[in-house]
């Protein structure tokens, strides 16, 4: 192994220093709140902190529900390319000898000799 | 002066037939000389219509000017000139002439005034812009390639169609305000909706774009949903549905963002997020927000342009896009990581950078028009897109964990347009009344005042706090190799099955008819046959006819017998 170089953020403490600046960043933008005079163009406005609020609970409802989109949206990444492997409906047809099983057969595996190159610039 | 005044496409179809016969030093200089020039001679042109004559009956508008479509027609030489610098490096004549003539279409689109040279670059647009998601050569984007043709083209023929109704009913061609009000014009509204990417037909972009070569997304992010976005603006401003439809776009992308996987996929869906807001701002319709809503693509293009670049850069650079493979890269691309935070920090609507003098004002017209639910979607929209193009990207791409990759910064050309975005995205922040003077109305709008810009950081900042505070108690969702559904499932999976289906009960039930038949045939045929025999038996009950053919046969050799007696 090569001696390594140490990076900028490879420091723990440089990460807590950056996370500290932060955190004081945010808690200085919420004082701000109640020294700077507003002048608000709608109710929910006049809520203190509201902005703050809202960004921080937005942000973490999105977060959570998108976890929870994965449960039922999440598949194989080469779900697509794979056509039949992973799909009841698919494979619960009758491939009792009728054209269209049989031709999407042979798709399938011209498809699989196909696939595995990922030219990415030429 | 200038002698005549060309449509700004001539050049760059000219330029594309010369590119296509000329190689290395020289077709560089000219791909860089053609925006330049043309985008120069644009700026000289006055405003008005400078090109028309009649078909048919028909007056036919192929080149003019208004504020509106100048504006559009300024950022996309910019986008043109960006991109073309990005490409330099590339020796690939089938990408740079499509990319040329790419360009030239979205030019000859903003600068039409009537529908039917609308359509024919409309077309255009969808024919030249396929090949630069060819030109990856794989698999893959060859059938990704051949569904954004076949969407794109569809959107085309449906145009046609409102075209066609649109003439009969007003017996005119010009391209201006056209509203909902019949078959006609609900068909060039769905036209435009499909080039939108409205919700559900918003597949093809988060399908083709990632396909796309590096080089090839950058253009494709600039132009095709732009034109689209204009087209509405010119067409529909003041049509209510647009709200929701616009209020709808930024809200669902950023829910697939977070959990996709491919960098660049994740800039797609957060491409029809900022798209949302540009329709949104149409929709209300009133000059505070149309000025906002083309204010957005003009920056728009500009920094989803940069965050393209930048993530093609580490595509071109480590051969990877997907989060889950990346991290790190900072170390060894500073100069990239820079440049993607400044794109960043544009498409959050950071203070200073130039997403904020733009989304602004779609925002406060959603709150002065008393859209107050919208204005709460597009709040959450704004916080979300901070989170998945302003953190995710570059948290995943350039920091996270180290993935030990070492690739250097890009190519030379490749940081030159990076940094000329970037420069961009940075004067429009500081500086937005050189952008505010080119836009259709003049509001006096102020971006700065204390508390818009208190507010926007505060949301901001407190978006961060979430990511940092998710991250810490390891609740944030990891990059995972993975396909996440999207409404393309209905197309690419439940309708093929369906037909499969449908066709196999067909031919099962055609099979049952037909082995039916042939039986009931049978014994038809069998029944037949009997009375026949019947009828037969009276003369020849018991012998079969090969028992007469025999006899035949032995009489004859008899004859033949008796005559070689004779």
């Amino acid at each position: 192994m090569k001696p390594q170089k140490k990076y900028l953020l490879d420091d723990p403490k440089n990460i807590k220093r950056m996370l500290r600046l932060f955190y004081g960043c945010c808690i200085l933008l919420f004082i701000l709140d109640f020294i700077v005079h507003r002048h608000i163009s709608h109710d929910w406005e006049i809520l203190w902190g509201f902005y703050p609020l809202f960004g921080f609970v937005a942000c973490v409802l999105l977060v959570l529900a998108a976890t929870w989109m994965r449960t039922f949206l999440m598949r194989d990444e080469d779900y697509y390319s794979n056509e039949g492997t992973d799909d009841k409906a698919i494979t619960s047809s009758d491939t009792n000898s009728d054209d269209a099983s049989s031709s999407k057969e042979n798709f399938k595996k011209q498809r699989a000799t196909k696939t595995g190159d990922d030219n990415v610039d030429s | 002066m200038w002698i005549v005044e060309i449509p700004p496409f001539v050049p760059f179809f000219i330029g594309a037939l010369i590119v296509l016969f000329t190689r290395g030093m020289l077709r560089s200089v000219i791909m860089l000389a053609i925006p330049i020039a043309s985008a120069l001679h644009l700026w000289m042109i006055p405003e008005g219509i400078h090109l028309q004559f009649t078909f048919f009956d028909y007056q036919l508008i192929p080149y003019r000017i208004d504020r509106l479509s100048l504006l559009f027609g300024y950022v996309f030489h910019i986008a043109a000139l960006i991109g073309i610098i990005y490409s330099l490096h590339l020796r690939d004549t089938m990408q740079q002439v499509s990319a040329m003539l790419y360009a030239g279409s979205g030019l000859g689109a903003v600068f039409a005034g009537d529908l039917l040279t609308l359509f024919i670059f409309w077309e255009l647009l969808a024919f030249t812009s396929v090949f630069l998601i060819w030109a990856r050569r794989t698999e893959r984007s060859y059938v990704a390639g051949m569904r954004y043709l076949i969407i794109q083209v569809l959107s085309g023929v449906i145009l046609l169609a409102g075209t066609i109704f649109y003439a009969i009913e007003n017996n005119t061609l010009e391209f201006g305000y056209i509203g909902l009000n019949g078959v006609a014009e609900w068909l060039i509204f769905i036209a435009f909706g499909i080039k939108c990417a409205f919700p559900m037909a918003h597949n093809w972009l988060t399908d083709a774009y990632p396909e796309a070569t590096v080089t090839g997304a950058v253009f494709l992010s600039a132009f095709t949903t732009k034109v689209a976005v204009y087209a509405l603006a010119r067409a529909y401003p003041g049509t209510e549905l647009l709200v929701y439809i616009g209020a709808a776009m930024t809200c669902f992308p950023i829910f697939f963002a977070v959990i996709e996987n491919d960098l660049r996929r994740v800039l797609a869906y957060s491409l029809i997020n900022q798209v949302g807001f540009m329709v949104v701002g149409i929709g209300i319709g009133t000059a505070l927000a149309v000025n906002g809503a083309v204010a957005h693509a003009f920056n728009d293009v500009i920094f989803k342009g940069l965050l393209f670049m930048s993530m093609g850069a580490v595509l071109h650079m480590t051969g990877r896009i997907n989060g889950s493979e990346l991290g790190g890269l900072y170390k060894t691309m500073p100069k990239t990581t820079i440049l993607c935070i400044v794109g960043a920090a544009s498409i959050s609507a950071f203070p200073l950078f130039s997403g904020f003098v733009s989304k602004s004002m779609v925002m406060s017209a959603a709150l002065e028009e008393g859209f107050d639910w919208v204005w709460l979607m597009l709040l959450f929209a704004s916080a979300g897109v901070f989170h998945h193009a302003g953190i995710k990207i570059p948290y995943f791409a350039f920091f996270a964990h180290d993935s030990g990759i070492r690739a250097s910064d890009p190519p030379k050309n490749m940081l030159v347009a990076m940094t000329i975005a970037a420069g961009l995205c940075l004067a429009i922040g500081i500086y937005p009344q050189a952008l505010y003077s080119l836009l259709p109305y003049d509001t006096g709008y102020n971006p700065y005042d204390a508390t818009h810009v208190l507010a926007q950081t505060q949301l901001l900042f407190f978006s961060a706090l979430a990511f940092v505070w998710l991250n810490l108690k390891g609740l944030y969702p990891p990059e995972l190799r993975s396909t996440n559904l999207d409404f393309d499932w209905v197309y690419r999976r439940v309708f093929p099955s369906a037909l499969q289906n449908m066709f196999t009960i067909i031919w099962q039930i055609d099979r049952t008819l037909r082995h039916e038949f042939k039986l009931k045939l049978n014994m038809y045929l069998t029944y037949i046959a009997g009375k026949n025999n019947r009828l037969s038996g009276l003369l020849s009950r018991n012998y079969p006819s090969g028992s007469m053919a025999m006899w035949v046969a032995v009489v004859l050799a008899t004859y033949l017998f008796l005559s070689f007696i004779q």
